[in-house]
């Protein structure tokens, strides 16, 4: 890829985030306190909240960076860096913790860091713990790439971690 | 259809009961049954229906509650008969079609036995026995050897054809032997020993006769009112909402009653808040109503945030219109225009199903301007939380849909007063407005029969941790724990022994084994140093300790303090800091009147419910199992990366 081509690919995606932003601006325009709803689309369409769109949100709302910030920062679910290709979540929810989610979490690490050792991509899973799911009556669960797992074994770790390899 | 505007008539044509004229089979898709398999399952069944040709009406619908047997698959027909099956994959789905769906035979450990157990035969010829071997405590399972038994008996009646016996995957019986059921009467057998196997097929099956001394009298201990429709009725979609006599609540009061008189009706049911606190509903409603001013809200609360806990999910998934409805009577009942619902953002599906009734409440003209031509305006949003449990607190709720920080404030002015936008605001929970909307349809005093003089009417729990069989429960209020966990869940995990459990979570308690047989009320929970909650239900074994358990939930609260007060932001982390110490061996004896000291000052000094509430399941298991925390202080264990053992194995008494 030339630069020029680069260059006008990173342009392009700048023009249609300003447009994309600017609509989600004007869906929600007419209603009260809507700047968690436009982040939680922002976060859906980007899978993060990119500096870069959180100042074009600030500028077509009319308010400070840091009013946003305020809101991203104070809230677990936004983040604002990108997430691993695949994301895994690990309840971390009292029925979870109970019957052995701390270690199911802690097999996951260990496979996931041995993955990368032997010459697996870097950033390619995303491990974090999560507060309850909802599926309390299955613990321990993960969700992996937004599809629930629950009644795990730790050895289901592996598991786990090679399928969603192959899907 | 759903594009008309319903009048009133046409909401009455649908409450007409129809039964149904095809054999039907739902399968559970909420989120749990889905992350087991339901869609899978639900596809399986549709292609192998339509590849005999046969006419069962396929639907999915919400949870039956039956946690530990998900995908849950329930069949029935015209008759009115219903069979529950559990614990389904793709293959057995297809078996269930040819095998039940044609010929009319069960599943061998998937067919789960009725609780609405049976008392007589009326002359029907039973066709089907369900054996299960419900434990003694001391042998191994006999299930097998008993159908052996039965099937012996039945040649040598010559029924062996007629007749088929089943191993049952569950009985709704614990502890009772060999336990047995007869189908289609569901006259259930227990304890039964071998020499009653002839009684029970020469007497009952041939004779038609009751055998009294066997026969399991006791009744289904669960009475659904919220949860009357979960696993019934299809979410998606507003017709099966009506059909099941949707709206009929809300039309009572639009058309019959004035606001006036539905809080009247409320404080005849003697409703109080199930998101925890109690506070009596009709209050909130009449305090919120009261003020005069140009705008009030009402807010349905989803933001669930005991960390173990899933009933407001299961309710949003399996009932959405029962919620709406709820919302919408509270909404005319104070005078409100506008109403959101804030749910949490990790409940995607209860979003769209939530989304989902909203909007086809509007195209069919439920809400909106003029609601069934009774003059009343109202229209409903959904509002994401963004994972802080803060945010079910009431003032940080409504910072939170204003698009702030979910910080609270201190209380009054309550939101009633002064709430969203400064305006008047009602907030009540997920349970209590599906209760809303029941109570508005059958009367205050229909739902004022159940329960108790002060805690009346029926509680959704969930049952999870070291239980048996971890589901939904609704039960009337004044039964005991002690029956929830051991006659309805099944009492511990197989081989272990129930410790304690714990309600209310972050903000509640634990109540250890020999209370079990405290009644379910808020006041009788509180004296025990525990709360009603919201409703989570966390059984723990011997093998859990207690001062993990506290640590884990401080830990909770301390992660999801908002920092704005002191003795919360503060207390909670120097408290967490302690735990930490005295779990790895380092504690001092006086680290207990620290403790003792911080959780005080939380309680009486912080800002709202959560630091006040954060030192409950310190206190209560320092109530409880002090002894746990002697342990830790008196014997440091030095070098060991797991004093958590060093401590269960100490535990006497159990
Ligand atoms: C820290 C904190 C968290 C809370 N979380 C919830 C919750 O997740 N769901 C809920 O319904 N109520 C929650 N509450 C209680 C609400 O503030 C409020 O009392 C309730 O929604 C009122 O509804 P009700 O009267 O129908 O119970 C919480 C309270 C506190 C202090
Ligand atoms: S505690 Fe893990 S799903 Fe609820």
């Amino acid at each position: 890829m030339t630069v020029e081509t680069e260059l006008g690919n990173i342009l392009e995606w700048v023009k249609s985030m300003r447009r994309r932003v600017h609509e989600l601006a004007r869906e929600w325009e007419d209603e009260e306190g809507n700047l968690i709803m436009i982040l939680h689309a922002i976060q859906n369409e980007f899978g993060y909240i990119p500096r870069g769109v959180a100042n074009e949100l600030a500028n077509e709302l009319g308010i400070n960076m840091a009013r946003i910030y305020e809101v991203i920062t104070f809230y677990n679910y936004f983040r604002l860096t990108p997430p691993g290709r695949h994301h895994i979540q690990v309840c971390m929810g009292t029925a979870c913790y109970l019957k052995g989610a701390m270690q199911l979490h802690d097999d996951l690490d260990r496979e996931l860091r041995l993955l990368e050792a032997s010459g697996g991509r870097e950033g390619e899973f995303q491990l974090e713990s999560v507060r309850c799911i909802g599926c309390c009556g299955m613990a321990p669960a993960v969700v992996v790439d937004g599809e629930t797992h629950g009644r795990l074994n730790p050895s289901d770790a592996r598991t786990i971690l090679k399928q969603t390899r192959r899907a | 259809m759903e594009s008309k505007q319903l009048t009133a008539g046409d909401l009455e044509a649908y409450w007409v009961e129809t039964p149904p004229t095809q054999p039907w089979i739902r399968v559970g898709m909420d989120t749990g049954g889905i992350a087991a398999g339901a869609r899978r399952v639900y596809k399986a069944l549709v292609e192998a229906r339509d590849q005999l040709g046969l006419p069962h009406d396929i639907r999915q619908t919400g949870s039956l509650g039956l946690s530990y047997a998900d995908p849950v698959v329930e069949v029935g027909d015209a008759s009115g008969s219903t069979v529950v099956f559990g614990s389904m994959d793709e293959e057995s789905a297809r078996d269930l079609v040819r095998q039940y769906g044609r010929d009319g035979n069960l599943l061998e450990d998937r067919v789960i036995a009725s609780h609405d157990r049976g008392r007589a035969f009326d002359g029907q010829p039973q066709t089907a026995i369900l054996v299960k071997d419900t434990g003694t405590g001391k042998s191994e399972d006999r299930t097998a050897v008993f159908q052996e038994l039965i099937r012996e008996e039945l040649v040598v009646h010559g029924l062996d054809k007629r007749v088929k016996v089943y191993r049952a995957m569950d009985m709704g019986l614990y502890q009772r032997g060999i336990c047995v059921q007869l189908l289609p009467s569901r006259v259930t057998y227990a304890d039964v020993h071998g020499p009653d196997i002839r009684r029970i097929i020469a007497e009952s099956l041939r004779g038609g006769q009751v055998l009294e001394d066997l026969l399991e009298t006791s009744g289904e201990l669960q009475e659904r009112i919220v949860l009357r429709h979960c696993g019934r009725i299809d979410p998606d979609e507003l017709d099966s909402y009506l059909r099941a006599g949707g709206y009929r609540g809300l039309k009572r009061a639009l058309l019959e009653m004035s606001p006036e008189e539905v809080i009247e009706d409320m404080k005849v049911s003697g409703l109080r808040g199930r998101g925890g606190a109690g506070y009596p509903t009709w209050l909130k409603w009449k305090l919120t109503r009261d003020p005069v001013s140009d705008r009030k809200f009402v807010i349905c609360n989803g933001d669930e945030g005991d960390p173990g806990a899933f009933m407001d999910r299961s309710v949003l998934e399996g009932d959405p219109h029962a919620v709406l409805e709820g919302l919408m009577i509270s909404a005319y009942a104070i005078g409100a225009d506008t109403g959101f619902f804030y749910i949490r953002a990790e409940y995607p599906l209860a979003i769209e199903r939530v989304q989902r009734a909203i909007d086809q409440c509007r195209a069919a003209g439920l809400l909106g301007p003029n609601i069934l031509g009774s003059g009343f305006s109202f229209d409903a949003r959904v509002r994401l939380g963004a994972g802080a449990f803060v945010c079910g607190e009431e003032t940080a709720l409504i910072a939170s849909i204003e698009g702030r920080r979910g910080s609270p404030e201190p209380r009054p002015p309550y939101p009633s007063v002064k709430g969203l936008w400064d305006k008047p605001t009602s907030i009540n929970n997920v349970e209590t407005l599906a209760a809303v909307s029941s109570i508005l349809d059958r009367g205050g005093n229909w739902y004022a029969g159940f329960g108790t003089e002060q805690s009346r009417g029926t509680k959704v729990f969930a049952v999870t941790g070291k239980i048996r069989n971890p589901q939904l429960v609704e039960v009337p209020m004044g039964i005991s724990i002690g029956a929830i966990i051991e006659d309805i869940c099944g009492g511990a995990v197989s081989g272990s022994n129930i410790k304690a459990v714990q309600t209310g979570g972050p903000s509640g308690g634990v109540i250890p084994r020999e209370k079990m047989d405290v009644p379910v009320t808020y006041e009788s929970l509180q004296e025990l140093g525990s709360i009603m909650g919201s409703g989570g239900m966390l059984v723990m074994d011997t093998s859990d300790s207690m001062v993990d358990v506290a640590k884990f939930y401080l830990g909770f609260c301390v992660d999801e303090s908002c920092g704005k007060c002191a003795p919360c932001r503060i207390g909670g982390y120097q408290m967490l800091k302690i735990l930490e110490r005295m779990h790895s061996g380092n504690g001092k004896p006086e680290d207990l009147v620290i403790i003792r000291d911080i959780c005080h000052c939380m309680r009486t000094a912080s800002l709202c419910g959560l630091g006040q509430t954060a030192p409950n399941p310190v206190l209560s298991t320092l109530q409880y199992f002090e002894q746990e925390y002697l342990d830790l202080v008196s014997a440091p264990v030095t070098g060991t990366s797991r004093p958590r053992r060093k401590v269960t194995t100490s535990l006497k008494g159990f």
